[in-house]
């Protein structure tokens, strides 16, 4: 071996023909990780009854998150359902103001209105946190309207799982974006329940990369807990819209650990089922080891990561825990733009 | 002063909104080619073409989410709804999406969008193509709803609302649209939460909106003949109201009926009344009457449709009541 592949070797490593960097490789780690130990946080939290309401996390899906990140552009826009957390931090919004939204703080992400499920960040063209299942698939149709009206190359990355992809909209949605060509990616999360409701039990075709087919929308699939393949078919199909040939389905095969929300103890599946998820198809585990058995890093150092990782979210969340409630004064706040103010109902106050 | 019809009026102000800003189209079923299914988009395809005048599949639900992104990205668009009876299947996005946009983002996605089309009983079409929705979404923050009663208005509440940063639900009316007015040439604006009085009188207040109005103002000739001096107040912007303007008029009039055309459960003359009663009791001589839809279904026979509707006999009548002269 010359001393170039050698000094190639300590760079990074070549997966299915493609070269990651180590510190690209690393970045992927090391966010991934961040979202595992997040939602963990945010699930003891919730457990404490600090964070209200529905709360959706995605343990286990966040080679999805990180890998399509990996492969947009910022410009791109992106938008999901509730299961929202682990998107907006890997497209790069601020953690403490994520936490602080879970929390209902002033400083949240949406200044404490939406929570869990309505996260969204104009600044990082994230665009929900859509909790109704579906609703965000013609938004979605609607940014790549905009992007094809401008012609401005971005693409609307379309967020749906196993369970909203049954909605009818989404066909709707399916068929104008394939009729008129609009740069659309619906990312499918296939984590194989909608809510308590297993994928056979809700879908006749259970493929459902497939489900384009009628309407000339193309599909593929993805291994969703192997982050680099996430990042290759996702820069793929990025360019398949980007280059103006219409919309594409990426079916992200995927799993997620906990139960639907926090309120789920997830009894229609076996323990054994997670576990062998868990154990042998870990996304994060995956990655370290291919990254050791490339000498880009070693178990030691992964083990110190994590401890970083922990201790930067502990930070975390007590920064946002110490955040005020929003003001009341807020209430009456971003109902309108155009307020009209003598008429009734009039703006910012008990009529 | 041109004499045009509504649907002209219409027409006028999406293509002056269109010409003014690049980022304004216009979208629904029928709305290029055939030019409009009730013919309000006449000519519009030729004139910006295919790209901002855009032919949908039904599909309702999925065009207006549409529109809602195409607004969150910054776009201005103008969603019609062939009758507004088919906006119940898009209702999802108008209530759960764009209305609530704003407050649920902390401000940072606005929806500066029109969802347009007509509304109201047509003729002779049977129950589900004959109903009115403004109360369903007059009850909701994050929405306007506009109505215009004639041309001039049709023209000048369009091109408000297409400029305004909300999302408004504008309703037409499909016996209107042939109606026949006089209507300012090139830019003409109406501010949105203002009312109009349609007619001046004393005796008592008539409060009607959009093709009420113009039964209001046949029952206000009718009673003039009988002595009684009608008032016609066209709330046109039916949220937010400019009640100001309705209690004014009640304040000097001391008597009140609200027509509407839609159903009388928990409709706008409830609300209307139920203002009038909050903040303009003492003004009141008697109680206030409103004239609504019958609380059926519409019928598809004649008899049966014209029966189900206000009319303006029943207008008459009721003032007659209200002024004790019954």
């Amino acid at each position: 071996m010359s001393a170039k592949n050698e000094q190639k070797a300590t760079d990074g490593m070549t997966h299915e023909g493609r070269f990651y960097s180590a510190e690209r490789l690393h970045a992927m780690h090391d966010m991934m990780l961040y979202i595992r130990r997040f939602e963990e946080k945010a699930g003891q939290m919730y457990g404490l009854k600090k964070i209200g309401g529905f709360c959706h996390l995605c343990n286990g899906q966040e080679a999805v998150c990180v890998g399509m990140e990996e492969a947009a552009d910022s410009k791109d826009y992106m938008m999901t359902s509730y299961r929202d957390h682990g998107h907006i931090l890997a497209r790069g919004s601020d953690p403490t103001a994520i936490m602080a939204e879970l929390l209902g703080r002033a400083g949240g992400v949406v200044g404490g209105k939406g929570g869990s499920m309505h996260m969204f960040d104009i600044e990082k063209n994230f665009a929900g946190g859509n909790g109704i299942v579906g609703e965000q698939v013609p938004i979605g149709i609607g940014f790549g309207f905009a992007s094809q009206y401008r012609d401005d190359k971005r693409v609307s990355i379309t967020i749906i799982g196993d369970g909203g992809v049954n909605q009818g909209a989404v066909y709707e949605s399916f068929n104008m974006a394939a009729l008129w060509k609009l740069p659309v990616i619906f990312v499918i999360e296939n984590n194989q329940y909608a809510m308590g409701t297993s994928l056979s039990r809700a879908s006749a075709e259970t493929h459902l990369y497939k489900r384009g087919i009628s309407f000339k929308v193309p599909g593929i699939q993805v291994d969703g807990m192997n982050v680099l393949e996430v990042e290759r078919k996702m820069d793929e199909a990025l360019e398949h819209a980007r280059s103006g040939n219409g919309p594409m389905i990426v079916e992200m095969m995927t799993y997620r650990y906990r139960g639907h929300s926090m309120s789920d103890p997830a009894t229609y599946r076996t323990r054994d089922e997670v576990d062998e998820l868990r154990s042998g198809r870990d996304p994060i585990v995956r990655l370290q080891k291919q990254m050791i058995e490339a000498s880009l890093a070693s178990e030691a150092g992964f083990k110190q990561k994590d401890k970083d990782i922990k201790k930067e979210i502990v930070g975390v969340a007590k920064a946002a825990e110490a955040q005020p409630e929003p003001d009341l004064s807020v209430l009456w706040d971003d109902i309108l733009t155009d307020e009209i103010p003598n008429a009734y109902p009039y703006p910012r106050q008990v009529s | 002063m041109a004499k045009i019809t509504y649907r002209e009026a219409l027409n006028q102000a999406m293509c002056n909104e269109m010409e003014r800003d690049d980022r304004v189209f216009l979208m629904g079923e029928e709305v290029a080619e055939y030019n409009g299914a009730y013919k309000v988009s006449q000519g519009m395809l030729d004139k910006f073409g295919p790209k901002r005048v855009i032919d949908t599949p039904i599909t309702e639900l999925g065009f207006a989410g549409l529109g809602v992104g195409a607004a969150m990205a910054g776009l201005r668009p103008i969603i019609e709804f062939m009758t507004w009876n088919f906006a119940i299947l898009a209702a999802d996005q108008i209530v759960n999406a764009a209305a609530k946009m704003k407050y649920m983002t902390g401000g940072q996605y606005n929806c500066p969008m029109v969802f347009r089309g007509a509304g109201g009983a047509a003729a002779r079409v049977s129950s589900q193509h004959s109903q009115a929705f403004e109360n369903w979404y007059a009850n909701i923050p994050g929405l306007k709803v506009v109505m215009p009663s004639n041309p001039a208005d049709a023209k000048g509440l369009l091109a408000a609302s297409i400029r305004d940063n909300d999302t408004v639900i504008f309703i037409e009316n499909e016996i209107n649209y042939g109606d026949i007015g006089e209507v300012p040439e090139g830019e003409y604006i109406i501010p949105l939460g203002k009312a109009d009085i349609k007619r001046v009188g004393s005796d008592i207040t008539l409060i009607a909106h959009s093709r009420m109005t113009g039964y209001a103002l046949a029952a206000a000739e009718e009673l003039s003949k009988q002595g009684i001096d009608a008032e016609v107040v066209d709330p046109r912007t039916i949220r937010p109201l400019d009640e100001a303007t309705i209690l004014a008029s009640v304040a000097k009039t001391n008597r009140a009926v609200v027509i509407e055309e839609g159903w009388r459960f928990a409709g706008i003359g409830a609300e209307i009344s139920a203002r009038i009663m909050e903040k303009g009791f003492d003004d009141l001589d008697a109680p206030v009457a409103r004239v609504t839809g019958k609380d059926v279904p519409m019928p598809y026979a004649a008899n049966l449709e014209n029966y189900a509707l206000p009319s303006v006999a029943e207008i008459v009548e009721a003032a007659r009541v209200t002024c004790n002269r019954a």
